[in-house]
C-alpha cells in the first residue's frame, strides 16, 4: 500500500511548548482517518500544519509523492470545512459554493452545472439563492461541504465539522459526510473530541494526548484493544482496578486474585492497572468454576435509558469498586435494586493490563 | 515557510504601509523632537532649550495651569457624563433618543464655539455678568465651563458603552442574595464600569490639556501648554521653544495613554455570549430624578449651543439686538470669506476618502498578514501613536519635517494636500481601531478557505471582507469627516493663504474682536457636520439594510 500522504516526525513548538512531537502518520488513498482526543492534544494543530495554515517547527509531509511541506496553503491540494464554517454571509448559497471556481476561468454555464450538482449531492438542491443566515445549521455545513468539494480536492480535511450542531442533527450529518466520502472516495481528516463520531465514521482512528499518537487502527481495535491506559479510558468507558501483578497471568487487587491474559512485557511484582470494560463483566449463568468470580454488593443504579449502569462495592476487598452495565431485562430477572447481593465475573480474556 | 503570492503581495504592503506612516507619523515626531535641541540657526545645544524653559517661571507657569484645568475638567466631567449615562442606560427615560442625541452635540462642534457661547454669556458684556460678582468669565472658570461642554459627549460615551455592557443574570444573582441597592451598585455596577471611568477620565483629562480653541478664545491672561506652543511659534517665531513646549504638552498625554492601554488590557470581556442583557424596568421615582437630572444638563447644553447661534444672528451685542444674517457675511470679516468653508469640506471629503482607505486596508494588512511579526509590530505602533500626540504637536512636527528645504516632499507645503495628509495622522487611531474591531468580528478562517479554494486573498478582501465591515468603514468616515470640519489644533500651523479652513478662519476673525461672525462660522460646521452624521444614521437604517440583505434571518 503507498500512501497518499505520509507525515514525517512533524514537530511543531510555541515557544518552550511542544504541541506536536515527532508526529508519523501515513494515510492511503481514499480512507476516512480521525484524529480523535481531548481539546489540546495537538490534533487541530496537526490538521492545520498539513494544510499549511500553521506551518510545523520541523518535519516533512508528502501528498501524492510531492513535497508539501514548505508550500504555502494556496499551493496544496484539499479542501477544508471548519467548526464555524466559515461561510462568506453576505453571499448566496450559489457563490458560496461556485467561489472556488469563478476563479479557475471555468464558463459561467460549467459552474452552474456544477453547483447545482453539488447541492443536489448534499441534499439542498433549492436552497441556492438563500444566505446563509438563513439556513440552519445543519444546512450551512452542507453548504460548507460542497464549497470544499467543488474544485475536486484530493484531500478533504474537516476541522470538528459537526461540534456546533444539535445531537439529532449531528447523528444524522455523520452518517451523510459518511456515505458522501464513500461515494466520492475523497482522501479524509477528520478532527473530532467525540469518540462516538470517530468509532462511528472513520475507517482508521489516531488517538492523541499531549501531542502525540497513543494509538492508530481501526475503531474495533481501539475500542477492544486498547494499547494505553489513555486510549481505554478515552474511548468508551472503562474500570480501573489498582493491583500487583504475582504472575504472568495474575494480578492481585487487594486481596483477590484475578486471572488475566499472559503479560510478556511486565515483570512480576510491578504495579498494574487491571482494567474491564462495563459491558464486559458477566452476572448471568456463571458456570460453577467460572473464573474471576467475585461477589459484589450494589450501591448505585443509574438509569440511562437502554441500560442500567450499576456500581458494585466488591466484597472482602476494601473499598475497590466496579461499574458494569446490566441490561433492563436483567435487573427484572433478576431482581437487582440497591443493595442487592451477587456474584459476577470478569472473563479474563476481556481483562486487559496496564503498566501503573 | 513558503510564500504564496498572496503572502509577497500583503508583506509588499505592509512595508509601504510602515513606510507612510513614517512618513506621515514617525518622522514629523523626529523632527519636532530633535528641534527641542536646536537653537534659532539650527546648531545643536543640547538641553539648553529645556533648562531655559524650565527656569523661566512664565513658560513653567503654563504647564501648571493645563494640569490645573484638566485636573478639575476632569473632577467635573466624569461624574455628570456617568449619572447621565447612568440614566441613558439604566433608567427608563422619556424620549431617551432625544437626551442621547443631545448629549452628543458639542462633537459636532468646533472648541471654540462653547468660548463664544461663553463670552455672549458672562463676557464683559454678556447677560449675566452680574452674576459672576466682580470676577471675569476670561481665565480659569471660563475654561472650565466651556471644557466640560466640549469633553462630555466624549465620557458619556464611553460610559455609556461601559454601562450597556451589564449582564442582567449578575444583577438577578444580586437580588436573590437579598443584597440592598447600594451595595449592588457598589458590588455589581461599579466594578462593571470601573475600566469606563478610568478610561473617560483619561480621555477627558488628554482633550482638555491638549485642547487650544477654548484657551484661545476664552483664556485672557490665564496662560496654558496648548496657548503657549501657538505663542511661541506664531507670535514670536521661536521654533526651538515651540517644539520643547510641545514635547512638555506631549509628556502628560503620552503618559495618559500609556496608562489607558495598560488598563484596557487588563479589562476582559466581561459581557460573555451568554451574558443576558439588562432591562431596565420602570421605576416612577428613580426614573423621575434622572429624567430632571438629564433635561438640566441637555438644557445646558442647548443653552450653550442656542446662545452661539442667536449670538451668531444679532447685529450689534448687546446694543442692538435685532436679528441679521450680516454675520454670515463672511467675506467682510476674512478675505477668503465662504471659500475657507468649501475649505473645509474639500478637506474633510477628501481626509474622509484618503484616509478610509489607508486606515481599513491598513488594518486588514496587518490583521491578515501571516508572518511578519516585525513590521506588523512597527506598523502597530505607528498606528498607535497618533493617539498619544496632542494636534497642535504633530502640527508642529509637520513644519519642521515638511519644511525643511532638504526634505523632497518639501512640495506638500502649504498645499492642500498637507492638511488632508495631517488630519489623517491626527485622527489614525481611531480608524484603525474601528476597523480592527470590525475585522476580529469576523471569522477568521475566511483567508484559509480562500487559500485551500486558491482564489487571491485580494479577491475575498473585495467580495467578502469590505462587504461585511460596510457599517465599520462609513463610521470611520463620517469619523474623519466631523473631526477635519471642526479640528483647530494640528491645521493651524500648516494652512496657507488659499487653503485656509472654516475652523482656523472663525479663530482669525475672533482675533479681530468679530464674535458673532466666528460663532456664525461655527454655526456653519455644526450644521454640516449634524447633517452629515444625520445622513449617515439614515444610510445605516436604510441603504444598509436594503444592500446588506443578507445580514437578515
Amino acid at each position: 500500500m503507498t500512501s497518499y500522504l505520509e507525515v514525517r516526525d512533524l514537530s511543531k513548538r510555541f515557544g518552550d511548548f511542544t504541541a506536536l512531537g515527532n508526529i508519523s502518520l501515513d494515510v492511503a488513498e481514499g480512507e476516512f482517518v480521525c484524529f480523535l482526543g481531548p481539546s489540546g492534544c495537538g490534533k487541530t494543530t496537526l490538521l492545520r500544519a498539513i494544510a499549511g495554515l500553521d506551518p510545523q517547527s520541523s518535519g516533512t509531509i508528502r501528498q501524492k509523492g510531492r513535497d508539501v511541506s514548505a508550500l504555502p496553503p494556496a499551493q496544496r491540494d484539499f479542501g477544508i470545512v471548519f467548526q464555524s464554517y466559515a461561510l462568506f454571509p453576505n453571499l448566496t448559497v450559489t457563490d458560496n459554493v461556485g467561489y472556488g471556481l469563478v476563479s479557475r476561468r471555468q464558463g459561467r454555464a460549467a459552474i452552474g452545472a456544477r453547483v447545482t450538482e453539488l447541492l443536489a449531492l448534499v441534499g439542498l438542491p433549492d436552497s441556492g439563492s438563500k444566505y446563509p443566515a438563513q439556513l440552519s445549521g445543519g444546512q450551512q455545513q452542507r453548504v460548507a461541504l460542497a464549497r470544499a468539494l467543488a474544485t475536486s480536492p484530493g484531500l478533504l480535511l474537516l476541522d470538528e465539522p459537526l461540534s456546533a450542531l444539535d445531537a439529532r442533527v449531528r447523528l444524522r450529518l455523520r452518517h451523510e459526510i459518511k456515505a458522501l466520502q464513500r461515494t466520492l472516495g475523497v482522501t479524509t481528516i477528520m478532527v473530532t473530541h467525540d469518540q462516538e463520531e470517530a468509532l462511528t465514521m472513520a475507517d482508521r482512528i489516531v488517538v492523541m494526548n499531549h501531542g502525540a499518537i497513543e494509538q492508530v487502527g481501526a475503531p474495533q481495535d481501539i475500542y477492544r484493544g486498547p494499547a494505553t491506559a489513555f486510549v481505554a479510558d478515552f474511548v468508551g468507558s472503562m474500570n480501573f482496578l489498582d493491583g500487583t501483578l504475582e504472575a504472568p497471568d495474575k494480578v492481585k487487587v487487594a486481596n483477590l486474585a484475578f486471572a488475566c491474559p499472559r503479560q510478556e512485557g511486565l515483570a512480576v511484582g510491578t504495579k498494574v492497572r487491571l482494567s474491564i470494560r462495563p459491558e464486559d463483566v458477566r452476572v448471568r449463568d456463571l458456570p460453577a468454576d467460572v473464573a474471576n468470580r467475585v461477589a459484589v454488593e450494589v450501591t448505585e443504579l443509574d438509569f440511562v435509558g437502554a441500560f442500567c449502569r450499576a456500581t458494585l462495592k466488591v466484597g472482602g476487598a476494601g473499598d475497590v469498586t466496579l461499574v458494569a452495565d446490566f441490561s433492563s431485562n436483567l435487573i427484572r430477572d433478576l431482581g437487582v435494586a440497591i443493595g442487592s447481593r451477587l456474584d459476577v465475573a470478569l472473563p479474563p480474556d476481556r481483562v486487559r493490563i496496564y503498566a501503573a | 515557510m513558503g510564500l504564496s503570492r498572496d503572502d509577497l503581495i500583503m508583506r509588499g504592503g505592509l512595508v509601504v504601509l510602515a513606510g507612510v506612516l513614517l512618513l506621515i507619523v514617525g518622522l514629523p515626531l523626529w523632527a519636532l523632537l530633535a528641534k527641542g535641541f536646536e537653537d534659532g540657526d539650527g546648531r545643536y545645544v543640547g538641553l539648553a532649550n529645556y533648562v531655559s524653559y524650565f527656569s523661566t517661571p512664565a513658560m513653567f507657569n503654563s504647564a501648571l495651569n493645563s494640569f490645573h484645568v484638566a485636573a478639575v475638567s476632569t473632577a467635573i466631567v466624569v461624574p455628570v457624563a456617568f449619572l447621565y449615562a447612568y440614566a441613558l442606560t439604566r433608567a427608563v427615560l422619556p424620549a431617551r433618543w432625544l437626551f442621547q442625541g443631545i448629549s452628543l452635540i458639542p462633537i459636532f462642534a468646533p472648541s471654540l464655539l462653547p468660548g463664544l457661547a461663553l463670552v455672549y454669556l458672562f463676557g464683559n458684556q454678556g447677560f449675566f455678568k452680574v452674576l459672576l460678582g466682580g470676577s471675569s468669565i476670561y481665565g480659569f472658570d471660563g475654561i472650565v465651563i466651556a471644557q466640560v461642554f466640549y469633553c462630555f459627549p466624549h465620557a458619556t460615551m464611553i460610559l455609556v458603552t461601559a454601562l450597556a455592557t451589564a449582564d442582567a443574570r449578575l444583577y438577578e444573582a444580586a437580588d436573590a442574595l437579598g443584597a440592598s441597592k447600594p451595595r449592588v451598585f457598589f458590588t455589581v455596577t461599579l466594578p462593571g464600569a470601573k475600566y469606563g471611568l478610568i478610561s473617560a477620565a483619561l480621555v477627558v483629562f488628554t482633550l482638555v490639556i491638549t485642547d487650544f480653541g477654548i484657551a484661545k478664545v476664552i483664556g485672557g491672561n490665564f496662560n496654558v501648554l496648548a496657548t503657549d506652543v501657538y505663542k511661541q511659534v506664531i507670535g514670536q517665531q521661536n521654533f526651538s521653544m515651540g517644539a520643547v513646549v510641545g514635547m512638555v504638552l506631549l509628556a502628560p498625554a503620552a503618559l495618559a495613554f500609556v496608562i489607558d492601554r495598560m488598563v484596557q488590557r487588563k479589562q476582559v470581556a466581561l459581557l460573555t455570549s451568554r451574558a443576558v442583557p439588562l432591562i431596565p424596568k420602570p421605576k416612577a421615582g428613580r426614573d423621575l430624578f434622572f429624567t430632571v437630572f438629564c433635561a438640566t444638563i441637555a438644557a445646558g447644553i442647548l443653552t450653550i449651543l442656542g446662545m452661539a447661534i442667536w449670538g451668531s444672528l444679532i447685529k450689534y451685542w448687546p446694543y442692538n439686538l435685532s436679528l441679521t444674517l450680516g454675520n454670515y457675511y463672511f467675506s467682510n470679516f476674512d478675505a477668503n470669506g465662504w471659500e475657507s468653508y468649501f475649505n473645509s469640506l474639500r478637506m474633510a471629503v477628501g481626509a474622509a476618502i484618503v484616509g478610509t482607505a489607508l486606515m481599513f486596508v491598513g488594518a486588514w494588512l496587518n490583521e491578515k498578514t501571516r508572518g511578519f511579526g516585525i513590521v506588523r509590530g512597527v506598523v502597530q505602533l505607528l498606528a498607535f501613536l497618533p493617539m498619544a500626540v496632542p494636534g497642535i504637536v504633530l502640527g508642529l512636527g509637520y513644519i519642521f519635517f515638511f519644511n525643511a528645504p532638504n526634505n523632497p516632499l518639501n512640495f506638500l507645503y502649504a498645499t492642500m494636500a498637507i492638511l488632508v495628509i495631517n488630519t489623517v495622522a491626527h485622527f489614525y487611531t481611531v480608524g484603525h481601531l474601528t476597523a480592527t474591531t470590525a475585522l476580529k468580528q469576523i471569522d477568521p478562517e475566511f483567508e484559509s478557505v480562500s487559500a485551500s479554494l486558491k482564489v487571491p486573498i485580494w479577491k475575498t478582501f473585495s467580495r467578502v471582507t469590505a462587504p461585511i465591515c460596510l457599517p465599520a468603514i462609513l463610521d470611520i468616515a463620517i469619523y474623519l469627516f466631523v473631526n477635519a470640519m471642526t479640528t483647530v489644533s494640528s491645521v493651524i500651523f500648516l494652512y496657507a493663504s488659499d487653503t485656509k479652513l472654516a475652523s482656523v478662519a472663525a479663530v482669525n476673525i475672533e482675533e479681530t474682536g468679530a464674535t458673532a461672525a466666528a460663532a456664525a462660522l461655527c454655526v456653519v460646521i455644526v450644521i454640516t457636520s449634524a447633517i452629515v452624521k444625520t445622513m449617515h444614521l439614515l444610510a445605516d437604517r436604510f441603504l444598509l439594510g436594503r444592500l446588506q440583505a443578507w445580514r437578515r434571518r
